[in-house]
């Protein structure tokens, strides 16, 4: 992954925050129109959510965060709403895959310590969470190397265009 | 020569390696990919930015079945992207008559020992025809359409080894949300469902493609079932006798884990709001009113979950209270209930029959629940939201559990009533 240092405060959201938390079905005709879709992000888990979160601000789940749909929007609205990335205990396999894909960092950690509107700052090389306001430092479990290929790319599609095809460390 | 389990066999047939091991990373060839009207647009937005005209993988099949047909001008407009899409890159379109993706996929076009990704999480119950079949994301299965590639992480496999057969009343889909309810909605992330035993062997297409539908909802990347004469016989209903092949894990394979159900011990269950693994048996949530019942979906919609419906309801009517939606899987599934009279018994006891689609189950028309409301479903999910309204509660239940509490007007053991 890139050299970034990300802030932002943390937004808590429960176990098993779903995709139809992130982009409900009652929004579907919303979903060729993401900025307006982005409005309503998790509105279903906490609605003042998106129209508070400032820019950089970090998605904080518990359990199987993104479970159900392969709504790709869903990472897609998160990214576009301004968060800075996803934190979680775990994650659903198709959720994880897909911020992968379209740009949004999604670090597995032990977040049970993070509290509401914590400032964070997150060092994607070293791999740690810095919990400023309890002054924890939280290791996040490394993204394999094949989605580090692919979000240092910028993403599949990018990926596939600068390499003509899968260009992907196997083994 | 490495025992491989059925996940394990096909991705190495398509990966053009003798065999893989769990955690590979390899590149495979796809056989079959879709999306739907909700995925699509997006997957042909990404196939632009690839600058790709025309297809590439085998099979590639945009379905419209999520809104179909379109209740409103922006998805009206969004499948005419999709028309337009097909129409030019050599995709083929099944429009909004034809029914909802998985069920046309397994109908019409997977095949047993394919590579089978799509823009939907239930993509993978075309597993139970002994396909490796995966839901993605729009990208994903953009650059596996243009590619006719795509990239995998080799599961670990749990094999899920069913003894006995199910008694009269209890259903496939009671297995199924039993098992869930032991593995926990995120018990098998990133695995491989093998399903196998006497119990898989007796039990029919339909059930296994509820079985293989709902793996999913355990986290797990594929179900699998293998491909022997019940699939065959399906195959050959469908008049596609020439693409089955046998397909089975090899002797020796190693699992992760190995899941062992007895098939007799298991009741009617219940999934209860907000999530899949939040199961109890039907008969203890005796007296809990509902205000709708949907029968129908990729999960339960097809002929013999209607049959089993009608099986309950005929000769009975709805309670007043209860309203009851019947949406059948896709256009043949219709066709065959009505040539055998099933609507007729589903009017006569008060239900809406609808078209074929994902309408009511993923909240977008046909079926959007009140607030405050009560809903016991035949689909695969009930998260908080699912069904078009955050202050709306999603039981889940088999056909038949769904139709005795239709009856009743609160969730039944379906076993009352026959």
């Amino acid at each position: 992954m890139s050299e970034e240092l990300l802030r932002g405060k943390a937004w808590l959201f429960g176990d098993d925050i779903s995709t139809d938390h992130i982009a409900p079905g009652r929004l579907f005709h919303l979903r060729t129109d993401l900025p307006a879709l982005a409005e309503h992000v998790l509105e279903d888990a906490r609605p003042e959510f998106a129209a508070s979160l400032a820019p950089g601000d970090f998605v904080v789940g518990g359990r199987n965060f993104g479970l159900g749909s392969s709504r790709e929007h869903a990472p897609r609205i998160i990214k576009l709403a301004g968060a800075g990335a996803v934190l979680a205990q775990s994650f659903a396999r198709i959720f994880f895959r897909n911020a992968i894909n379209v740009g949004l960092p999604v670090l597995q950690c032990d977040t049970s310590g993070i509290g509401e509107q914590d400032e964070l700052e997150v060092d994607l090389s070293a791999g740690e969470v810095h919990d400023l306001t309890s002054g924890a430092v939280i290791r996040f479990v490394p993204l394999p190397p094949v989605m580090v290929t692919i979000l240092n790319d910028g993403g599949l599609v990018a990926h596939v265009k600068a390499h003509g095809g899968f260009a992907l460390p196997q083994g | 020569m490495t025992a491989l389990t059925l996940a394990e066999t096909i991705i190495a047939a398509h990966a053009g390696l003798e065999a893989v091991v769990p955690g590979q990373i390899v590149v495979a060839a796809v056989d079959v990919a879709i999306a739907q009207d909700g995925t699509g647009p997006l997957a042909i937005e990404q196939l632009e930015e690839l600058g790709v005209a025309s297809v590439k993988a085998p099979t590639c099949v945009f379905f419209i079945d999520h809104a179909a047909p379109a209740p409103r001008r922006e998805l009206a407009n969004a499948q005419k992207t999709i028309r337009a899409f097909c129409a030019s890159s050599g995709a083929t379109l099944s429009d909004v008559e034809m029914g909802v993706c998985h069920q046309r996929v397994v109908e019409s076009y997977a095949k047993p020992g394919d590579l089978v990704i799509g823009a939907d999480s239930h993509t993978c119950m075309a597993g139970a025809l002994g396909a490796f079949a995966t839901g993605m994301g729009s990208t994903d299965v953009a650059v596996g359409m243009a590619s006719g590639q795509t990239w995998l992480r080799v599961p670990e496999t749990f094999r899920i080894e069913v003894t006995g057969e199910l008694r009269d009343g209890v259903e496939a889909k009671d297995l199924m949300l039993t098992l869930i309810g032991d593995l926990g909605a995120d018990g098998a992330t990133y695995k491989a469902l093998e399903f196998g035993g006497p119990g898989i062997v007796a039990l029919p297409m339909p059930g296994r493609f509820t079985m293989s539908n709902m793996a999913v909802e355990a986290g797990a990347k594929a179900g699998l079932m293998p491909s022997d004469a019940t699939t065959r016989e399906f195959l050959v209903g469908q008049g596609r006798e020439e693409v089955w092949r046998p397909l089975a894990a090899d002797a020796g394979a190693a699992y992760e884990r190995v899941v062992r159900l007895d098939a007799r011990a298991i009741v009617p269950m219940v999934a209860k709001p907000h999530t899949v693994d939040n199961t109890a048996p039907a008969a203890e949530l005796k007296g809990a009113r509902v205000d709708q019942v949907l029968i129908g979906t990729c999960t339960n919609g097809r002929l013999d979950d209607l049959r089993s419906a009608a099986r309950i309801l005929r000769g009975r009517r709805r309670a007043p209270h209860t309203r009851l939606i019947v949406t059948p899987a896709s256009q043949a599934v219709a066709r065959a209930a009505a040539a055998e009279g099933l609507f007729d018994v589903f009017w006569d006891a008060g239900a809406v029959v609808t078209n074929p689609g994902c309408g009511a189950c993923v909240g977008i028309h046909e079926g959007i629940l009140a607030d405050g409301e009560v809903c016991l479903s035949t689909a695969n999910r009930n998260f908080h939201g699912r069904m078009g309204n955050p202050e709306a509660s999603i039981y889940l239940g088999s056909p038949a559990t769904a139709a005795a509490t239709a009856v009743a007007g609160e969730i039944t053991d379906p076993r009352e009533l026959l």
